[in-house]
This record gives structure tokens, C-alpha cells and sequence, in this order.
């Protein structure tokens, strides 16, 4: 008999055919959903991937932010300064915004970075006021009320209507999934391994080596970037942006907040089961509005306080699986 | 004479910062939580009082008596209930809870009261002034608010040295095992400074209802401010963030005064340019 060390479990060497099926699907959806379908499943991938990046910051990281809704907002007004002030084609926007808010979280990184755990999460909401009141006096990016983006820039996405629902959804379901797949392999890499240390102590790791300080800001800045292009996809989906609704604590922030907490912070799956329930949740409730809001809370707030992991946390444990494997185990090979 | 107008009245105005954020200093300085639902308990207390004083038919600072003991107890069953759940060395449940406490307290106020902006009436208080030089009037409302602040901070730091719970909150403050060791309940030494923390809320709460309108949205600007002149007096100085407030007011009123749409903003870029200055505020903690 002889050991060796495996970086899969049974349900994941399930979980992965399934997962490739899964995406086969969701990329054909255009040929067999209709426009409404395509919509929300757009918009259950914008979703995902925001949850699954706030998870990393959060979960992964110890940076609990309030404030990505800046990057969002950065995003979408990437858009409105590409295709409305220089003429672009909106896709060069795409690319365009999370390289602007890399640039941008560079410094904004470095001064949020000063304030510790609760009070760098109310600093990164102040932050993003500071770009919302910002873009609201900026009368070229339509002041408060806010700007459309030209019918002639939407028309220039693709041929015609279909194609161009198509290439949007398509664009949604490239940062679903691709922001699953840098959480996944992040934390597989040498990078996850640094920072399951920094989780488990701060101390003990930096006594090894590992450089919290640059994990940690690398990590705030790609997480940046890649929901600056989020929010780029959303200004396409909108058309119209306005400084409230590209700079929304709710919409961005919050609502990202419960499913993360719902589904299972600090877990890869936890965000796919988050934004699956929430939008079950809406699809009920929505209609109570206000009061929809306030059982959300409520929720988020028991899970908190009773199943801190949330649901996948409780899932995992339950009956340990796990579907994105990151550790290593040492298994007997059987002769 | 403009200018020394501006910058009397955003002293003023600072006080009314002041006590949005000495509630959140002394919060953080006995059980290092930040509540994030500290603006919308502000302008549920000023509900609670335009509520009071319509069903009363009390004066907005006589509804002070029954609102202040009020949100005490609400602090003191929110904390031991909830928030005494959420402490421990990971900072996430409690920013968490109290962030999904915000929500709900926001969407309740919509539901309760609707989206109108209300106000509480004070009558002749908050039209009465009188001049301090020329074309710098004072006003009897934001001169009382400003002694209130003060009078607030002092009472907080009176009772934080000066007496036997203050000794307790910075007996579990400095060291939560040994204060327990020593016969605190730690539980319920942070569910009095959660109540206390809410009776200055509720003062808060209603001098913002009397200065100006208010809706269900605008707790998490209050917030912010608060948690602006936290930062810029200096984490854990009571009497800082008094000196944050009027900065932060000052700042406010010299920014409205060059462009009404940079009011905030020349708020949040002084908090910024302290950030980037002096990270540790401009008067960090001394003692204790």
C-alpha cells in the first residue's frame, strides 16, 4: 500500500461532469429560452458573480467591505464615458472599466486599508458616497438624474436583437462562472493557502512569511476590477445610468450581503446556493416590497446568529461534501 | 462677516455630529462593536418622538422623557438578546446582524410611516435667535443642541471615571476574562452601555427631528457622520469627537457655501484628507 495525496472528493469527481452539463446548458439558454428567461438568468449571474467575489473579501479575505457598489458605479460610468463622451463601441468598455477601477483602487485601497475590520467597512461605504456625490456634479455624466446610453451605441453590440440579448447574457455568464472560477483558483493556489493561513492566524503566518498586507490588497484590487466589469454589463442591460442607482448600498451591496450570508460565507458553494434561494425568495415576495426586505433581513439575521455558516456550511458539515475541493488529503492506495 | 457666519454656525451644527457619534465611540470603546443600524436607531428615535408628540400633544423636548428611557430599554434587550450572541474574536456576525438590523429598521420606518419626510415642531425655539456680532445671529435651537452635546459628552465621561459602572465598562473593556474573574457579568456590563448608548441616540434623534425634515432613508448618512467625527477626533476620545463634530460641521458649511451640491462631500474629503494625514484622528485616545 502507498499514500498519496488527493485534491478531489467523491462529490466533486461527481460534481464536476454535472457542472460541465450544467454550463452546456446555460450557454445554449439563448436557443431555448425566451427573452424573460435569458433576462433573469443574466441577471442570477450578475448576482453570482458579485456574491461569490464579496465572499472572497469577506470570507476569504477579512476585508468586510460595504462600499463595492464604487465599483460597480465606476463600472457603469466607464460605460457612459466610453460610448457617450468619446464614441467607443460599448464593448471596449467592458475590459476598459476594470482596468480604470484597478487603477482607482489603488489609492483608494491605500487609504481604506488604514481603518481596521468594522471601521474599514464603514470607510469603503464613505468612499463610494465620495464617487456617487462625485458623478452627481459632473454634468457631462448627467448630473444627479443620471444618462442613457445612446441607442446607436446599444445597436452597435451585435446585428440584431437576438444576438445582441445573446451576447449580453453570454457576457453575464462569462463572470458567473469566471469569478467562481478565480475564487476556486485562488484558494487552490499558493495565494488560498496563504490566506486560509492569514484566517486561521494573522500572527503565526506572518511569523512564516506570508506578506498579509500584499495578499490582502492584491486580492481588494482584483476584486475591484473584475466588479467594475460587472458593473459595466449592467449599465448595458440598463441603458440608463444615474449616480443613486450605479452607487446603490441596496441593490450592490446589500442584497450581495444576504446571499452570501445565506448561502455560506466562507464557502465556494455557498454563493451558488445563496443566489439560487434569493431569487426564489423574490419571485415569492417581491410584491410585499418593503416587507419582502425585512424577512430577508431577518433571515440573514438568524443564519448569523443560529447557523453561522449558512446553508451550505450547515450542508458540508451535515454530510461532508464538499464540491470544490481546495484542500489537500492524505488517502491509501489500495493495491 | 459671511465667512464668520459659516463657520458659527457649522460649529453649531457639529454638535448635533457629536452626539450622533458618541454613542458610537462608547460602543466601540467598551465592546469594540460597530453598529452599523446606529443611524437608523437615530431616526427611529425621531419617529418615536414625532410620535409621541402627536399623540401627546407634547412638546418635542418634553417627549425627550418619555423617548430616552425608551430607547434604553430597546438598547438593553437589543444587546442582551442579539447583539451579546454576536461578539467574539471574529468581527464579521456582528457587522453582519447589525447591517441586517439596518434594513429592517429602515423598511419598518417605510412601512410605519411611509417615505413623507416628517418634522418635529418645536414653535418658537426653533425661529428665535439673537445677535452675536453683526450678521452672525445665534439661534436659540442650535445653541441648546450644542450645550447639549456637551453636556452629553461630559456626563459620559463623568460616568466612565467617576463611577462605579464606568469602572466596569473599562474594567471589561482593558480585559473581558479578568473582569469576569472579578464578579462582572459581562453580558449585561454591555447590554448598560448598549442602553446608554441608545439614550444619546434618542437625544440625537430627536434635536435632528427638530432641526430639519427627516425620512426612513437618511439613518446610514447619519452614520457616517458619526462615524466621520469618530475617526477625525481620534478612535476612543469622547471629547474628540466633539472636536470631530464641529469639524465635520465646519467643513459641511464651508463646502455648502462654495457649492450647495459639495455639502457632504467637503464633509467626506476632510474625513479622507484626516485619513490620508493622520490615520489615528487628530486627538487619539489618551486614557483608559
Amino acid at each position: 500500500m502507498s499514500a498519496f495525496v488527493s485534491r478531489s472528493t467523491k462529490a466533486s469527481r461527481v460534481a464536476m461532469p454535472l457542472a460541465l452539463i450544467l454550463a452546456a446548458v446555460l450557454v445554449a439558454a439563448p436557443f431555448w429560452g425566451e427573452t424573460s428567461t435569458l433576462r433573469l438568468l443574466g441577471e442570477m449571474m450578475i448576482y453570482l458573480a458579485l456574491a461569490s467575489l464579496w465572499n472572497l473579501l469577506a470570507g476569504y479575505t477579512g476585508l468586510v467591505s460595504i462600499g463595492q457598489q464604487a465599483y460597480v458605479g465606476i463600472g457603469m460610468f466607464t460605460v457612459v464615458v466610453c460610448t457617450v463622451l468619446m464614441g467607443l463601441h460599448p464593448l471596449i468598455a467592458f475590459p476598459l472599466a476594470g482596468l480604470s477601477a484597478v487603477i482607482i483602487a489603488f489609492p483608494v485601497g491605500k487609504l481604506v486599508f488604514r481603518l481596521q475590520g468594522a471601521y474599514f467597512a464603514i470607510g469603503t461605504w464613505v468612499m463610494s458616497e465620495v464617487f456617487r456625490l462625485m458623478t452627481s456634479t459632473i454634468g457631462a455624466l448627467g448630473g444627479g438624474s443620471g444618462i442613457s446610453i445612446p441607442t446607436p451605441m446599444i445597436k452597435a453590440i451585435a446585428v440584431d436583437k437576438f444576438w445582441r440579448e445573446a451576447t449580453i447574457y453570454w457576457l453575464a455568464l462569462a463572470l458567473g462562472v469566471g469569478a467562481l472560477a478565480l475564487v476556486y483558483g485562488l484558494l487552490r493556489s499558493r495565494i488560498g493557502l496563504a490566506l486560509t493561513a492569514i484566517r486561521d492566524s494573522e500572527i503565526a503566518s506572518s511569523s512564516l512569511g506570508v506578506s498579509i498586507k500584499k495578499i490582502k490588497f492584491g486580492v481588494y484590487v482584483v476584486v475591484a476590477g473584475m466588479t467594475a466589469m460587472i458593473g459595466s454589463l449592467v449599465a448595458l442591460q440598463k441603458i440608463r445610468v444615474s449616480p443613486d442607482a450605479a452607487f446603490s448600498v441596496n441593490d450592490w451591496t446589500a442584497i450581495v450581503i444576504f446571499i452570501v450570508v445565506i448561502g455560506g460565507i466562507g464557502t465556494i458553494e455557498g454563493p451558488i446556493v445563496g443566489t439560487i434561494v434569493y431569487f426564489l425568495l423574490r419571485e415569492f415576495l417581491a410584491d410585499l416590497g418593503s416587507i419582502y426586505l425585512m424577512i430577508l433581513g431577518a433571515v440573514a439575521i438568524s443564519i448569523m446568529l443560529l447557523a453561522p455558516k449558512g446553508i451550505w456550511g450547515y450542508v458540508a458539515q451535515r454530510w461532508n461534501i464538499s464540491l470544490f475541493p481546495t484542500g489537500y488529503v492524505v488517502k491509501e492506495r489500495s493495491e | 462677516m459671511i465667512w464668520i457666519n459659516i463657520i458659527v454656525q457649522g460649529i453649531l451644527v457639529g454638535g448635533l455630529y457629536a452626539l450622533f457619534a458618541a454613542g458610537l465611540s462608547l460602543i466601540f470603546g467598551v465592546m469594540r462593536l460597530v453598529n452599523i443600524a446606529h443611524g437608523d436607531l437615530i431616526v427611529a428615535a425621531a419617529y418615536l418622538g414625532w410620535f409621541i408628540c402627536r399623540v401627546a400633544g407634547l412638546h418635542p423636548l418634553m417627549s425627550l422623557f418619555i423617548v430616552v428611557p425608551l430607547a434604553m430599554l430597546v438598547g438593553y434587550a437589543l444587546q442582551r438578546f442579539i447583539l451579546n450572541r454576536t461578539l467574539g474574536k471574529d468581527i464579521l456576525p456582528p457587522l453582519l446582524v447589525t447591517f441586517g438590523l439596518s434594513v429592517i429598521i429602515q423598511n419598518g420606518l417605510l412601512e410605519l410611516f411611509t417615505v413623507d419626510s416628517r418634522k418635529l415642531n418645536a414653535g418658537a425655539l426653533e425661529t428665535g435667535s439673537f445677535p452675536l456680532l453683526p450678521g452672525v445671529d445665534i439661534g436659540y435651537l442650535p445653541l441648546l443642541q450644542f450645550f447639549v452635546a456637551i453636556a452629553v459628552i461630559a456626563g459620559l465621561q463623568y460616568l466612565f471615571f467617576k463611577t462605579s459602572l464606568g469602572r466596569a465598562f473599562r474594567a471589561t473593556s482593558d480585559d473581558p476574562e479578568t473582569a469576569q474573574l472579578m464578579g462582572l457579568d459581562n453580558r449585561k456590563v454591555y447590554a448598560w452601555a448598549m442602553a446608554l448608548c441608545l439614550g444619546v441616540v434618542a437625544i440625537a434623534g430627536v434635536f435632528l427631528g427638530i432641526r430639519a425634515n427627516f425620512d426612513p432613508a437618511i439613518g446610514p448618512s447619519r452614520l457616517i457622520f458619526g462615524f466621520e467625527a469618530v475617526i477625525i477626533g481620534g478612535l476612543g476620545n469622547l471629547w474628540g469627537t466633539l472636536i470631530g463634530g464641529v469639524i465635520l460641521g465646519v467643513s459641511q458649511a464651508i463646502g455648502a457655501q462654495i457649492n450647495p451640491a459639495w455639502q457632504v462631500l467637503a464633509g467626506h474629503i476632510v474625513f479622507l484628507l484626516v485619513l490620508a494625514v493622520r490615520p489615528t484622528g487628530l486627538f487619539p485616545r489618551m486614557t483608559g
